[in-house]
């Protein structure tokens, strides 16, 4: 197993998730599968290959710098479960 | 013990485009709140980011500004976190294979060059921004504006390389200058367009490791950022003496108790999974490019400063304010241009210009007087038109008004009068009437002589040339 419950607890706090128990369990077995098949992978010899992050040989892809038309505010923010004044609204939370 | 600092500073500048990094929505500042967005700055599932080439043209001059080598060959990374102004949960960044690295800037402090490192120049995009205080709900509720979500800034890394708060101060005004100078950043702190973050440790003068440094953030204004430093040396030199040791944290200034206090709260994991944007090709800056960048630089401001020593022969304080901003530099080289006189016309900008802005709060571009209008001024003073004292009169007349110099001259009767024999006439009469500081004169008394100006200058309102007075009072007085 390469992937401990803990690493599996850390994961969901990166990620701002909760999980019961059960479902621990079930991510912990299931990332280890993936790990595990990564490990596989890493076998293989990559030596002169370059580290890919695109497969399309296509490069710099721009827009002109030109205003467009933004969302209506109701729309922008319609899926917010909280808002007010034109905001969305979060529990409050405080830098210092 | 005696210590010294090592100065990392991260600095984060907002691009003057018009439309944010990947979507057309407008950066306005100060729009009604959540008015500029779209669902791509918004992150809605399934949306493409789109490059502004605007704001790689604007970085790009900023790397080579900066003497900075551009990678070739770019890309775009996720950095991710949660925090509410990211919307995303990510923050489209650049983290392997920056715009650009390993440039400089050179800094002068108490007359000694320092050449400080740059390690890297790149382009990310801006989060919302958060309100904690001043709506219906804050008590309770922290309210969020995604406007700013989406535009462009650059980051522009140094290398620790700095080692005092003054030094920290000159590196961050010479970098909003070039900032300014490239028009691509406003410079403005106050509004948030320009940040800087800090990283700092202290170590055993001369020493050369690196000990455990604080982060510092929160910093509203240049001042603010040399203070901040300040502080922390002091702090961090008082923990070490006592024999505690300094904690790696992130600590904010406090501008009102001018103390940097550790963050709370937001204690989350500095742990961000950077990987390449899927959704973003990559960005090949070729030579060419940056060639046709480079060749559409304008002139920087320490290469103008020097040309201002050399090309007008003023001093290096003159020069050094004058092009302290580019609008201020044309105004005076606009000025030169028809007075021919670049001493004078430093010494009207420099005193009484930006005195006068000062007091207005307003920058040259909106002075109510031409580069020109002060110039005829200058000129009127070099053919002995006026004096000296009374263009100070006329130069007011003209802020006020608006009018010409040589008009409020003729309509106030201020030419000076340079008739020999009326100032014979004027200096006979003031001599005569005062025989007690004559008999003084004639007794050795010579300090009377500037009694016998100041009368002469008072009768003729100011308007006779002092050279001129000075001359026959001397004769006047040394015959009678
Ligand atoms: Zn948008």
């Amino acid at each position: 197993m390469a992937i401990t419950i803990k690493e599996v607890e850390y994961i969901a706090r990166l990620a701002n998730l909760e999980f019961s128990p059960e479902e621990k369990e079930r991510f912990t077995h299931q990332l280890s599968q993936i790990i595990d098949y990564m490990g596989q992978l890493q076998q293989l010899d990559t030596e002169g290959v370059e580290p890919t992050s695109h497969i399309i040989p296509v490069s710099n892809v721009f827009r002109e710098d030109r205003v467009r038309p933004s969302l209506p505010r109701e729309e922008s923010i319609k899926n917010a479960p909280d808002k007010g004044e034109g905001f969305v609204k979060v529990p409050k939370f405080l830098e210092t | 013990m005696d210590y010294e600092a090592v100065i990392g500073l991260e600095i984060h500048a907002q691009l003057l485009t018009a439309s944010k990094l990947f979507c057309g929505c407008s950066t306005r500042f100060g729009d009604p709140p959540n008015h500029n967005t779209c669902p791509i700055c918004l992150g809605m599932p399934g949306v493409l980011p789109v490059l502004n080439r605007k704001a790689v043209e604007f970085a790009l001059r900023m790397a080579v500004a900066l003497h900075c080598r551009t990678n070739p060959f770019c890309r775009f990374a996720r950095k991710n976190y949660f925090y509410p102004d990211l919307p995303k949960g990510y923050q489209i960044s650049q983290y392997e294979l920056p715009l650009a690295e390993g440039g400089y800037i050179d800094i002068e402090v108490d007359q000694t060059k320092k050449r400080i490192g740059i390690t890297r120049v790149h382009l990310e995009e801006d989060a919302g921004k958060l309100l904690h205080e001043g709506l219906t709900e804050s008590d309770s509720k922290s309210y969020i504006d995604f406007n700013r979500c989406g535009i462009p800034l650059i980051e522009i890394v140094s290398e620790p390389e700095i080692r005092t708060s003054e030094e920290a101060y000159e590196y961050l005004t010479q970098l909003k200058t070039i900032l300014q100078y490239l028009e691509i950043c406003s410079g403005n702190m106050e509004e948030g367009s320009l940040r800087c973050d800090a990283n700092i440790s202290i170590r055993p003068a001369g020493s050369s490791e690196f000990m455990t440094k604080t982060e510092l953030k929160n910093m509203n204004t240049f001042r603010g950022v040399q203070r901040a430093l300040d502080y922390e040396i002091k702090r961090q030199a008082e923990v070490v003496e006592k024999g505690g040791a300094i904690e790696r944290e992130t600590r904010l200034w406090d501008a009102s108790q001018q103390v940097t206090i550790p963050m709370r709260g937001k204690e989350e994991e500095h742990d961000y999974r950077y990987f390449p944007e899927p959704d973003l090709v990559p960005l090949v800056t070729d030579e060419s490019w940056v060639e046709e960048v480079a060749h559409t630089l304008p002139e920087l401001p320490t290469a103008k400063r020097d040309r201002f020593i050399r090309e007008y022969e003023i001093p290096k304080y003159d020069a050094e304010i004058l092009t302290q901003s580019s609008p201020l530099a044309d105004y005076y080289e606009q000025c030169v241009g028809y007075c021919h006189n670049s001493k004078a016309a430093s010494n009207w900008i420099m005193v009484e210009i930006l005195r006068k802005l000062k007091e207005d709060n307003i920058d040259i571009e909106q002075c109510p007087l031409s580069p020109r209008a002060l110039a005829e001024l200058i000129s009127l003073i070099d053919k002995g038109t006026i004096s000296g004292k009374i263009a100070k009169e006329v130069f007011e007349d003209m802020y006020q008004s608006q009018r010409s110099a040589s008009e409020i001259v003729q309509e106030k009767g201020l030419v000076q009068i340079t008739d020999q024999e009326e100032i014979r006439r004027v200096v006979s009469q003031v001599v005569e009437s005062n025989p007690k500081q004559l008999e003084q004169y004639r007794r050795g008394q010579t300090r009377v002589f500037g009694f016998f100006m100041g009368q002469v200058m008072k009768a003729t309102q100011g308007k006779a040339n002092p050279q001129l007075v000075n001359k026959i009072l001397k004769e006047i007085l040394d015959s009678s």
